[in-house]
């Protein structure tokens, strides 16, 4: 299936995905209104190291340990995508405990949020990777990668 | 045609199905539900009386899942026998149930110690079930004193589900402090100034001797009056049924990695069992929910002539008290690295070159890049633990090893 992938030596570490992702899943048409003074809960987060910047989001595993782990039943696996019922997770921070990639955070009540691909969104499709300048960031299937 | 049964509707049984399922989409699959409820999310209750959930909400799967799994569901039968040689399950209604494969999630129950005049108490509640949670419920009223009998992780929820909707919260436990069985000395009394600025009150290294009606006598000599009365000093794992089959039990049922016990065509899996931990390489029970998970998937997919192994449980728990949260993995052992602030604690154990566990008391981080290091056994020195032990992240690791991780082309 198609994924979020980065080529981190083309990442700029502009946090540009951070503001296109919060603003996407936002729900409002107006990015000034969703964004402007605001602090953001975006579900891609850039990894700075020595010298090098790289996006990072959920990797929507094949045998996804979060989900294993939600204690809520709120994860799930569909068509591929690792899904949320934010109104069944209780903020336990289990699935923070357990994801490899550090791929998910909470929002600004403490329920957690994570990447569905902006498939669920008004955007449709990833708008990290629609907005990012130097397409760094792609959706795309890879195929040794499971 | 081969005949799955099931005795336990939790967490485990409910991956069991999925597992079975994976492999078998056609023969039938019998569910023993002692309780009467759809399998939910046990560990919600304290939630639930919080009025952060309901028992709607709490639903682990969806309303079809049975009938989409093609199960039936026993509500309110339990199993009284294994009979391993006719390959039938006995149920308390004198029926009797054949199966091809069984698995037996039964979980664990309270232990309760035979505290004198523990009759008397009229008001005494344990905290294990959904229908516990509901018993309790009735007994919250906003004038009420609550003794609770153990510091630990039941315990403790409880406490906080309950501590907005009565009067008073007092917490005992033998123990010299809270959450014994994850926390060590100073993160203990980190959570239990924070527990204890948010109203309650505790009572270590004490606990009931016996009680005279609504009076708790304790070890060291107070007496305590209280209105009611929960009890969570621990739990132990439902093994009678595998012990009275002449199966193998120590602490838990004693499983391989493929989730089979030591009888024929007889599986395991969840809370009842006895498990590898990866991180201490012993056995031990891990009573937490991913494992039941895990477990329970490993013994469906076996059970239906698949493959799969299970063999890197380790201790892990994710816990939160009135936005405090506490995360912890694997064991103390090997050097520490500390970062501490007046309301944070962060300790990482370090042996052989590789991390043994770790601690963090609210620290909000990526805890799972940790996780994974205990899980994998990562050698150390193949990355940069300097800046990792700092900061949990991915970019600590080889450029080789980041690419591998996040799919890009080497």
């Amino acid at each position: 299936m198609k994924r979020v992938y980065v080529n981190e030596e083309w990442c700029l570490g502009c946090h540009l995905c951070e503001y296109n992702c919060a603003f996407a899943n936002s729900g409002l048409s107006d990015m000034v209104l969703a964004l402007k003074g605001k602090p953001i809960f975006p579900r891609i987060h850039i990894e700075s190291g020595d010298k090098i910047t790289y996006a990072v989001s959920c990797r929507h595993c094949e045998d996804p340990i979060c989900v294993k782990s939600c204690i809520a039943g709120a994860l799930s696996r569909e068509d591929g995508v690792i899904r949320i019922n934010r109104d069944k997770c209780v903020g336990c921070f289990t699935c923070i405990l357990v994801c490899p990639y550090g791929a998910l955070s909470p929002d600004e009540n403490n329920v957690m949020q994570k990447c569905e691909l902006c498939l669920q969104n008004a955007v449709g499709e990833p708008a990290c990777v629609k907005g990012c300048p130097n397409h760094a960031i792609v959706y795309e299937e890879r195929e040794a990668y499971t | 045609m081969k005949e799955y049964v099931i005795i336990g509707n939790g967490v485990a049984a409910a991956a069991c199905i999925e597992g079975i399922r994976r492999i078998d989409s056609e023969n039938p699959i019998t569910v023993v539900s002692a309780e009467k409820h759809a399998v939910y999310c046990r560990p919600l209750i304290s939630y639930y009386l919080q009025g952060k959930t309901d028992p709607v909400r709490m639903h682990y799967r969806d309303d079809d899942f049975y009938a989409r799994m093609g199960c039936r569901v026993l509500y309110g039968r339990t199993a009284v026998q294994i009979h391993r040689d006719r390959h039938e399950v006995e149920l308390d209604d004198h029926r009797f149930l054949p199966f091809t494969s069984l698995c037996i999630a039964t979980g664990s129950s309270p232990f309760v110690p035979s505290f004198e005049g523990l009759d008397q108490v009229s008001s005494q509640y344990s905290f294990m079930t959904l229908d516990d949670a509901f018993a309790l419920e009735k007994a919250l009223l906003p004038s009420a004193r609550v003794l609770i009998i153990g510091a630990g992780l039941i315990g403790l929820k409880c406490a906080e589900g309950i501590l907005h909707r009565v009067g008073h919260v007092t917490v005992c436990d033998l123990a010299d402090r809270v959450l014994s069985s994850i926390l060590d000395q100073d993160c203990a009394a980190l959570v239990q100034r924070h527990l204890e600025e948010s109203g309650m009150e505790f009572l270590l290294q004490d606990s009931a001797v016996s009680f005279e009606s609504n009076l708790a006598h304790m070890k060291s000599g107070r007496t305590v009056p209280f209105d009611v009365l929960v009890l969570a000093v621990g739990v132990r794992a439902n093994t009678s049924l595998m012990k009275e089959a002449g199966g193998g039990t120590n602490r838990g049922i004693l499983v391989d990695t493929r989730m089979q016990t030591s009888l024929a065509d007889i599986y395991a899996a969840g809370d009842c069992t006895e498990g590898y931990d990866l991180s201490s390489g012993q056995k031990r029970v891990l009573a937490i929910l991913p494992n039941a998970v895990m477990q329970g998937l490993t013994a469906g997919v076996n059970m239906a002539g698949g493959h799969m192994e299970f063999d890197s449980g380790i201790p892990m728990n994710s816990i939160g008290f009135f936005g405090m949260h506490i995360m912890s993995a694997g064991i103390y052992e090997g050097e520490m690295y500390e970062e501490k602030t007046d309301t944070s604690l962060k300790r990482l154990f370090i042996q052989n070159d590789r991390l043994k566990g770790f601690i963090l008391v609210g620290r909000e981080e990526r805890a799972g890049i940790y996780t994974s290091l205990i899980r994998d056994r990562v050698p150390l020195s193949s990355l940069d633990f300097e800046n990792m032990k700092k900061v949990a992240s991915t970019t600590a690791f080889s450029l080789e090893m980041r690419r591998k991780i996040f799919g890009g082309v080497v």
